[in-house]
C-alpha cells in the first residue's frame, strides 16, 4: 500500500510541475484579493490592522476554492477516475494522497506567503507566527472540505461557482476560529485554545472527508 | 490465472428513464470472446460499465465465481481479476507514455521498466517511450492505453471500442492478441463497430434483439 | 424484525395510496392547530412585560425555525436511506422537502427581522441565532442547486444525499462556532428568545403553532411528493389511472 501512495504522489507532483502556471494562479489571486481591500477602504493602518485577519482568511478561503475546482476534473474527463474506482486499492487512500498533494502545493504556499501580506496590512510582526499557525492548521480543512465539493460536482460544466456555493457555509467554523485566534493574538491573549480547536477540526476532516470524497467520485463515475 | 465463470441474471438498465434493456441473462466461461453489438444508443457501453462495476444496474445481478459482484468479497475479487478499458483511455497528456503505463500498471500488477518498454514496442510505439502523450496522436494515445493488454493483464478483459482510431494493421494485431488471450483461457467482452464476423471464435450478443 | 413494511414503503404506488388516505386528516389537523394557535397567540395571549406586543411574532418565528432545522435533519436521514437502501421514495422526499425547508428558514429570518426592529432598532443584527439561520438557508440553497445542476436523476439523488449528510455533520460545528463568535463580539448578548418561565397562556399557543407548522410541513411535503411520484412513475398503469381519476 505504501508503494501506491508514493507512486500516486510522484504522479501528482510530476503533473503539477509540468504545468507550473496552474500552481501560480491561486497565489496571484490571493495577492490580488488582499490588495483590493486597502484600495477599497483606504490605507489607514489602524483600520487595515483590524481588518487584516478577516481579509487574509477570506482571501485564503477563496483562493483555495478556486484551486480546488479542477482537482478531479481532468482525471474525470480522461477516464483516469474510472481506473481508480476499479482498482483493487482503496479509493479513500488515493483520494487522501491527492488532496494532501494539493494542500502541499497550494495551502502550504498560502501559509508561506501570508506573513508578507500580513505586514502589508499593518499587522504587527509578533502576531505573524500565529497567522501562520492558524493557516497551517486551517488550510488542510479547507482543502479536504473543498475536495468533497469538487467530488460532488466533478461531472458538471459550471462546476466552479456551484462548488463555492456548496462548500462555503461549511468553511465558516474554520474562518471563525482562525480570525478569532488572530484577534486574540492582537490583544495579547493566549491562542492555544483556538489552535487546539482548529487541530480538532483538522483531525475530524482528515478522518471523515475522504469517505465523502470517495463516495462523491463513485457517484460521478457511475453516470 | 484462469477466470471464473460469469453469470448475468435478469439485468435491467435504464438511462434517463429510458429502459435500454431488461431481463438480460447470459453466461460466460473461460476462453470465450463476447462481442456486444447493437446500434448507437442501444446500451452497449452501459452494459459494459455495469459489468465492470462502475454503474449499478436497475435490477438483476452479476455473479463471478458464484458471488455477486455488486458488493462485498465478490466485488473485490472481481476487481482483482478485471481489466477495463473504456472510451476514455485514461492517458494523461502531461506524462510520457512510459510514466502513464507505469501508473496504470501500479493500479493492478506493477510492471518493470523493461516490461513496459517491451509492451510499447509490441503496440508499435518503440522509440516513443519518453514522449509526452499530448504530443502523440489520438491513435497513438489509444495504443498506449492498449499496451496494458500486453503487461501481465488480469484474466477478464472488458474493452469498450478498443479499435477506435487504430489503423488496419493495428486492428489485426489486436484481434489476434484478443483471440490468443481467450485461447490461453482468458475471457474478453468487447464492443466495436468493426465487423468481427471473420473470427469464428467470437460470440455475438445483439442488444437490439434483447430490448 | 419484520422488514417487509420497510420495503413496502419503497413502493411508489403504496405511498401514493396511503398518503391519499392520510392527507385529509393532516389538512384538518393543520387548519385546526394553526388557526387556534395563531389567533390565540397573536390576539389573545397576554403581552410580554418587556417587549409588549412585538414578541407575538414568536408564534410564527419559533415554529418556522424548528421546522427549518428538523427538515434539514430529515433531509440527511432521507439521504442515508437513499444511499444505503437505494429507496427511490427517499430521494423523492429529499427533493420535495428541500424547498419547503428553505422557505421555512426564510420565514424564520423575515419574522426574526420583524421582531428585531422594535426590539433592537434595526431590522438585521448579526446575532447567533439569525446568523445560524442564514447559514442554514445557504446550506438549503446548496442542496437545491446541486439537485438542479445534475441532469441524471439517479446521480442527483446520490449526490444530494451525500451533501445532506455532510451538511448535517457540519451543522453542530457551525452552530457552536457561530454561538461562540457571537459571544466574542457582543459580550453583553441580548438573548433573542429570552425565556424566563413562560406562563401557560403564552407557551400553550406556542405549542399549538409549533405542532401546526409541523402538520403544515407534512401536508406540503406529502402533496409535493405525490405530484413528484406521479411524474416519475408516469408511464405505469396505476399512475395513468390516478391521473384520469383526478381530471
Amino acid at each position: 500500500m505504501r508503494r501506491i501512495v508514493w507512486l500516486l504522489f510522484c504522479r501528482e507532483w510530476r503533473l503539477a510541475w509540468r504545468r507550473p502556471g496552474d500552481l501560480l494562479n491561486p497565489l496571484v489571486f490571493f495577492a490580488i484579493v488582499i490588495s483590493l481591500f486597502p484600495l477599497a477602504v483606504g490605507p489607514e493602518p489602524s483600520m487595515l490592522r483590524i481588518m487584516a485577519p478577516g481579509v487574509i482568511w477570506v482571501a485564503a478561503l477563496l483562493a483555495t476554492l478556486l484551486s480546488l475546482d479542477g482537482l478531479f476534473r481532468s482525471d474525470y474527463e480522461d477516464g483516469s477516475l474510472e481506473q481508480w474506482v476499479l482498482s483493487a486499492h482503496p479509493l479513500t487512500l488515493m483520494v487522501l494522497v491527492k488532496v494532501a498533494h494539493h494542500w502541499l502545493v497550494s495551502g502550504l504556499a498560502l501559509v508561506i506567503l501570508a506573513p508578507l501580506f500580513g505586514l502589508m496590512l499593518a499587522l504587527p510582526p509578533q502576531v505573524l507566527p500565529v497567522l501562520c499557525l492558524t493557516l497551517l492548521l486551517g488550510t488542510p480543512v479547507l482543502s479536504l472540505l473543498g475536495a468533497v465539493g469538487a467530488a460532488l460536482t466533478v461531472g458538471l460544466k459550471g462546476g466552479g461557482l456551484l462548488l463555492a456555493l456548496l462548500i462555503m457555509p461549511l468553511y465558516i467554523p474554520v474562518l471563525i476560529l482562525g480570525t478569532g485566534a488572530m484577534d486574540a493574538a492582537l490583544q495579547g491573549l493566549p491562542v492555544m485554545g483556538y489552535a487546539l480547536w482548529l487541530g480538532c477540526l483538522a483531525v475530524l476532516a482528515l478522518s471523515l472527508a475522504p469517505l465523502a470524497i470517495a463516495a462523491g467520485l463513485r457517484i460521478g463515475v457511475s453516470e | 490465472m484462469k477466470p471464473q465463470p460469469i453469470q448475468v441474471e435478469r439485468l435491467t438498465c435504464e438511462r434517463d428513464h429510458r429502459e435500454l434493456f431488461a431481463g438480460l441473462s447470459f453466461e460466460l466461461a473461460a476462453g470465450e470472446v463476447l462481442q456486444v453489438a447493437g446500434p448507437n444508443g442501444s446500451g452497449k457501453t452501459s452494459l459494459l460499465r455495469i459489468l465492470a462495476g462502475l454503474m449499478p444496474p436497475v435490477a438483476g445481478d452479476i455473479r463471478y465465481a458464484g458471488e455477486s459482484i455488486l458488493s462485498g468479497r465478490g466485488r473485490e475479487r472481481w476487481r482483482q481479476d478485471l481489466l477495463y478499458i473504456g472510451h476514455a483511455p485514461a492517458i494523461k497528456g502531461s506524462l510520457t507514455a512510459e510514466e502513464n503505463l507505469a501508473w496504470l500498471c501500479a493500479l493492478g500488477t506493477p510492471a518493470s521498466r523493461e516490461q513496459i518498454w517491451a509492451a510499447l514496442a509490441q503496440v508499435g510505439l518503440k522509440g516513443f517511450e519518453d514522449v509526452l502523450c499530448h504530443n502523440l496522436s489520438a491513435g497513438q494515445q489509444r495504443r498506449v492505453a492498449l499496451a496494458r493488454l500486453y503487461l501481465q493483464p488480469p484474466p477478464v478483459w472488458i474493452l469498450d471500442e478498443p479499435f477506435t482510431a487504430i489503423d488496419k494493421a493495428g486492428v489485426a494485431a489486436l484481434e489476434q492478441h484478443v483471440l490468443a488471450h481467450a485461447a490461453a483461457g482468458g475471457l474478453v467482452v468487447l464492443t466495436t463497430h468493426h465487423s468481427l464476423d471473420h473470427l469464428d471464435a467470437v460470440r455475438c450478443l445483439d442488444l437490439q434483439q434483447v430490448a | 424484525m419484520n422488514w417487509s413494511f420497510f420495503h413496502k414503503l419503497g413502493s411508489p404506488k403504496w405511498f401514493y395510496d396511503i398518503s391519499g388516505r392520510w392527507l385529509p386528516w393532516f389538512v384538518l389537523a393543520t387548519v385546526l392547530l394553526l388557526s387556534v394557535g395563531i389567533v390565540w397567540g397573536l390576539v389573545f395571549a397576554p403581552q410580554d412585560y418587556q417587549q409588549g406586543n412585538s414578541f407575538r411574532i414568536i408564534y410564527i418565528h419559533v415554529p418556522a425555525a424548528f421546522v427549518a432545522q428538523s427538515c434539514y435533519i430529515m433531509l440527511a436521514v432521507a439521504g442515508i436511506i437513499t444511499l444505503v437502501w437505494r429507496m427511490k421514495l427517499a430521494d423523492v422526499a429529499l427533493r420535495c422537502a428541500a424547498p419547503i425547508g428553505a422557505w421555512m428558514t426564510f420565514i424564520a429570518l423575515i419574522t426574526g427581522a420583524i421582531w428585531g426592529k422594535p426590539t433592537w432598532g434595526t431590522y438585521w443584527v448579526w446575532d447567533a441565532r439569525l446568523t445560524s439561520m442564514l447559514i442554514l438557508l445557504f446550506l438549503y440553497f446548496g442542496i437545491i442547486a446541486l439537485g438542479q445542476a445534475i441532469s441524471s436523476r439517479d446521480t442527483a439523488a446520490k449526490a444530494t444525499a451525500v451533501l445532506a449528510i455532510v451538511g448535517v455533520v457540519n451543522i453542530p460545528i457551525i452552530k457552536y462556532s457561530v454561538d461562540w463568535w457571537n459571544t466574542l463580539h457582543q459580550p453583553a448578548t441580548f438573548k433573542v428568545t429570552a425565556k424566563p418561565a413562560m406562563p401557560i397562556e403564552m407557551w400553550f399557543p406556542l405549542l399549538l403553532t409549533v405542532l401546526g407548522f409541523y402538520a403544515l410541513f407534512t401536508v406540503s411535503l406529502l402533496m409535493r411528493m405525490r405530484v413528484e411520484t406521479l411524474r416519475r412513475e408516469g408511464k405505469t398503469r396505476w399512475a395513468r389511472e390516478a391521473l384520469e381519476k383526478m381530471s
